[in-house]
């Protein structure tokens, strides 16, 4: 009770303090380098065999079904959302027709994307830096590694791999609810077909508008996964640490999701 | 409390020498304090060595440095011969499947079933068993462990001398030609500690196993030790067989027998 407490006022000194805030910078800048390398690992150790293909299916497995109810949900009311706060303006200028359209066009671009990878992020990256941090803890991963498996392909590796695969097929599920969503939210106040509806949305939708958005849910998915993993299989002895990998996990990846995001446009931007 | 530190005797008879420890030391970095300072210990083939000491010594630390868990600062830890440290990943993942490890937590695999727990080293180490001769040898080792009725369950079912049960299976299944025991008694009853204390004498007359088991429980010290080490603030302060340490002229040494 007391060294809580004593924690605690140290912890608001360097809130305060300058040179706190220059701790936490190298604190961050620290982490950044070890995340690097952690990534450096898994790509030397993907191509390396054994391949563990079978872990590798449990865990896709694993996070498409954990997640998709949340992001059926969620995408569901995105579209809806969307489509009712849009009307209005659109409708002013009577161009209702255009309703599907720009409401496809910004899911598919934008909000399922970043939206799925952000839920993913508390849903699938806590959940690794927790399972990971807690194997840590026990000595599960010690276990592994004493029998000669290798704990970084068998554990980490394979979940890398899967969120990387799964987040974009993820956010295409999004995009699917989503317009449905839309759909709905059209015929509140107007009567259209869902066949007119669709017609009308990918009458807006090129393509190229599908790719670069594919490719930053790629992305979504590689660093929720090494983010997750980094936390958890680096997790300190202690049960708190298994927490505070957890909490660690959804906060970088969050901030790593909108960084990414960010890039992306300026990216898109330029070509 | 003087304890009179030990000639390293250089053993010069035709036993292998399975492990041989010079001068290891070990310090945590974030820990200022040295955890190890310079252990020596020579383990001939087929011998139980016994490694006592109070809480916080460096018992379990010392077990580690010799599988590759944790690496040692300085000192050299040559196994079958040859330095670990120097092994390249694939040379000492061969060393470690000829070693087995108890930890002192169990460490189960605690997604996996039982069953699974120890199928999982099993599959990986002997690739061409089948399914048939795994599962008989699962049975087999769970019923040496006075466990078979568990082999569904998973760990978190389990009481915690249980899965210190499961975990020695999970170890011994692989037949290993070293066993390091971390507490394999503790959290046991009398009755059971026997029986485990008897399982490890076993093994090691079946298989030739060397062993090296750290405990606090004298029953099992006195059953499976060959030869005795007392470890104290990072190094071995006593050695002996049994017997000769019991009736010590150091009283700190006895304090160990209960005496
Ligand atoms: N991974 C680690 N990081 C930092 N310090 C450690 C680590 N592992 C062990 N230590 C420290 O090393 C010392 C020895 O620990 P060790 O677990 O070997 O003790 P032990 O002799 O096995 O004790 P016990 O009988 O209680 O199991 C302790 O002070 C412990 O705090
Ligand atoms: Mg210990």
């Amino acid at each position: 009770m007391e060294t809580a407490i004593k924690d605690l006022t140290i912890a608001d000194e360097k809130i305060v303090s300058k040179s706190a805030i220059g701790n936490y910078l190298k604190e961050a800048f620290k982490s950044v380098g070890e995340i690097t390398i952690f990534g450096g690992r898994f790509f030397k150790e993907l191509f390396l065999p054994p391949y563990e293909f079978k872990a590798f299916f449990i865990q896709s497995y694993k996070i498409g079904n954990k997640s998709l109810p949340l992001v059926a949900i969620t995408g569901f009311i995105m579209g809806l959302v969307l489509t009712l706060q849009a009307r209005p303006t659109l409708a002013e200028f009577g161009a209702e027709s255009w309703l599907p359209g720009m409401v496809a066009l910004s899911l598919i671009r934008e909000i399922a994307p970043v939206i799925t990878a952000l839920i993913s992020a508390g849903k699938i990256g806590s959940g690794i830096g927790a399972e990971l941090g807690s194997m840590k803890v026990t000595e599960q991963i010690d276990a592994m590694e004493v029998s000669a498996i290798n704990p970084f392909k068998y554990l980490v590796v394979t979940r890398i791999l899967a969120t990387t695969l799964m987040i974009p097929l993820l956010v295409f599920f999004a995009d699917g609810v989503g317009m449905f969503g839309a759909f709905v939210g059209v015929n509140i106040h107007n009567h259209v077909t869902l066949i007119r509806f669709f017609h009308q949305a990918i009458s807006k939708i090129a393509f190229i508008d599908i790719i670069p958005a594919t490719i930053k849910s790629v992305f979504f998915g590689f660093f929720i996964g090494l983010i997750g993993c980094y936390n958890g299989y680096t997790a300190d002895n202690g049960t708190e640490s298994v927490g505070k990998a957890a909490n660690t996990a959804v906060v970088m990846a969050s901030l790593t999701i909108f960084i990414i995001d960010m890039l992306a446009v300026q990216i898109i931007d330029l070509l | 409390m003087q304890v009179e530190e030990l000639p390293i005797t250089i053993k010069t008879d035709q036993t292998k020498n399975v492990i041989q420890i010079k001068n290891l030391h070990k310090t945590f970095t974030d820990r200022e304090h040295e955890v190890l300072r310079g252990v020596n210990l020579t383990i001939k083939e087929g011998e139980n060595v016994v490694v006592l000491g109070k809480s916080g010594t460096g018992k379990s630390v010392l077990i580690k440095c010799i599988v590759g868990l944790v690496a040692a600062d300085e000192g050299e830890i040559n196994v079958f011969g040859k330095d670990i440290h120097d092994l390249p990943e694939k040379e000492l993942n061969k060393m470690r499947i000829k070693m087995g490890f108890l930890f002192q937590s169990a460490a189960l695999y605690d997604s996996m079933t039982v069953r699974e727990n120890l199928a999982f080293p099993l599959q990986r180490s002997q690739k061409n068993l089948s399914a048939k001769e795994r599962e008989a040898m699962i049975v087999e080792q769970l019923h040496n462990v006075g466990l078979e009725a568990a082999i569904d369950k998973m760990p978190s079912e389990l009481s915690g001398g249980m899965r210190k049960r499961i975990g020695l299976a999970r170890t011994l299944i692989l037949k290993p030609e070293i066993m390091l025991y971390d507490e394999p008694t503790t959290g046991l009853d009398t009755i059971t500690s026997k029986e485990i204390s008897e399982l490890i004498l076993s093994v090691q007359k079946k298989n030739k196993t060397t062993s090296i088991i750290i405990t606090h429980d004298m029953e099992c010290a006195k059953l499976t030790a060959d030869r005795v080490v007392i470890l104290k603030d990072g190094v071995i302060v006593a050695e002996g067989t049994y017997s000769s340490l019991e009736n010590s002229q150091d009283e700190w040494v006895r304090s160990f027998f209960n005496k």
